[in-house]
């Protein structure tokens, strides 16, 4: 779509470059897509997770504001990548109708936008749950907004590896909400989507490296190529399983995690070893690197599900 | 607004303000039960 021109779902275009300005274009329906409704239901599930399982008490309702909290600073990371990727977002297939590219939402709006959500989610934090689950999101808003999306993406095919950590701080505010503190437990919940993260989107990566080269973003296989990827996919995948399995090796949780651990730690390794195995340069060939993706999900959400229903079933 | 739209642009171009504004109104509406509830819930014994 080009830059300048939009055109509605209904077919009545703008022409938003003679438009005057302060003029927004942008329905309902393109603050939500800022927010990055998927990542949300990810960060929402690890948090939920973490709370659920920490010892303690929390009113319902002050729980849901804190997950609510946690899913309006997750879209306010979202919006503000948006709002700083615009440019390589608009290169890209998968992203160049995002509101930003395709001019619906103009970058003040989403700047704007972000930043308002961010400093409102903390601050609604800090006053009705604790200012320790406030610190630990404004510090997870802070490391993918500011040291992923401007500091490491465009300029390391490492991005993945540290920008992981952004995503593995939602169970640590989870359980910070119930607690007030953060113990072992969350602290290897961190690791485990930390670890995770490399495998599920080098995965990604691989069959979308076309669109990634265009944007000119250093993910590994561009950078490095096919099988560095998928020797580096493996090697996370074996540091993954054994630190999925220590919370129930330590005595932290019971045999239901334990076993839900080992089985879907064993079909990830079997997952990651036919990527390794795969040679394949076209996206159409890479089946083993779409499965593993699509698998990486289920993996984690079978992983938090288990410690959930192991502190519910066995404690 | 003074800009040169069509019939069809200006209508499209004010359904999409009504749908932010509802939306603004519903996010503000949420906020007060929010900040009501806890409110209640700071106030238990």
């Amino acid at each position: 779509m080009s830059v300048g021109f939009i055109t509605a779902p209904e077919g009545v275009s703008f022409d938003v470059v003679a438009a005057p300005p302060g003029v927004s274009f942008a329905d309902w329906r393109d603050y939500l897509a800022l927010l990055k409704p998927r990542v949300m239901s990810l960060v929402i599930f690890t948090a939920a997770a973490a709370l659920l399982t920490a010892p303690g008490h929390v009113h319902p309702f002050i729980g849901a504001v804190a997950i609510l909290c946690v899913a309006i600073g997750a879209g306010a990371s979202g919006a503000l990548n948006q709002w700083y990727e615009a440019d390589i977002d608009a290169l890209m297939k998968r992203t160049a109708d995002r509101p930003l590219p395709a001019g619906r939402v103009s970058p003040d709006e989403a700047l704007a936008f972000g930043v308002a959500l961010a400093v409102g989610s903390v601050a609604v934090m800090g006053l009705a749950v604790n200012w320790l689950a406030a610190g630990i999101l404004a510090g997870s808003i802070f490391f993918y907004a500011v040291i992923y999306t401007v500091w490491l993406k465009r300029r390391t095919p490492q991005n993945i590896v540290i920008g992981g950590a952004a995503g593995a701080f939602p169970p640590l505010i989870g359980w910070a909400a119930v607690t007030g503190d953060v113990t072992a437990l969350p602290w290897l919940m961190f690791a485990i989507i930390f670890l995770w993260t490399p495998p599920h989107f080098w995965s990604l990566a691989l069959f979308m490296e076309a669109d990634y080269a265009k944007a000119g973003v250093p993910m590994l296989p561009v950078v490095a190529g096919e099988a560095a990827t998928r020797r580096q996919i493996l090697l996370y995948t074996l540091l993954l399983v054994p630190v999925t399995v220590l919370p129930w090796a330590l005595g932290l949780t019971g045999w239901v995690y334990g076993s839900v651990a080992v089985v879907t730690g064993a079909i990830f390794v079997a997952r990651a070893l036919a990527v390794y195995g795969n040679t394949a340069t076209l996206a159409a060939a890479m089946v083993p690197e779409k499965r593993l993706f699509k698998y990486s999900l289920l993996h984690l959400f079978l992983v938090f599900a288990a410690l959930v229903a192991d502190h519910w079933i066995v404690a | 607004m003074n800009v040169d739209w069509t019939p069809e642009q200006t209508a499209e171009f004010n359904r999409r303000r009504r749908s932010r504004n509802l939306a603004l109104g519903l996010v503000l509406g949420a906020l007060v039960l929010i900040f009501f509830g806890v409110s209640l819930v700071k106030m238990l014994p």
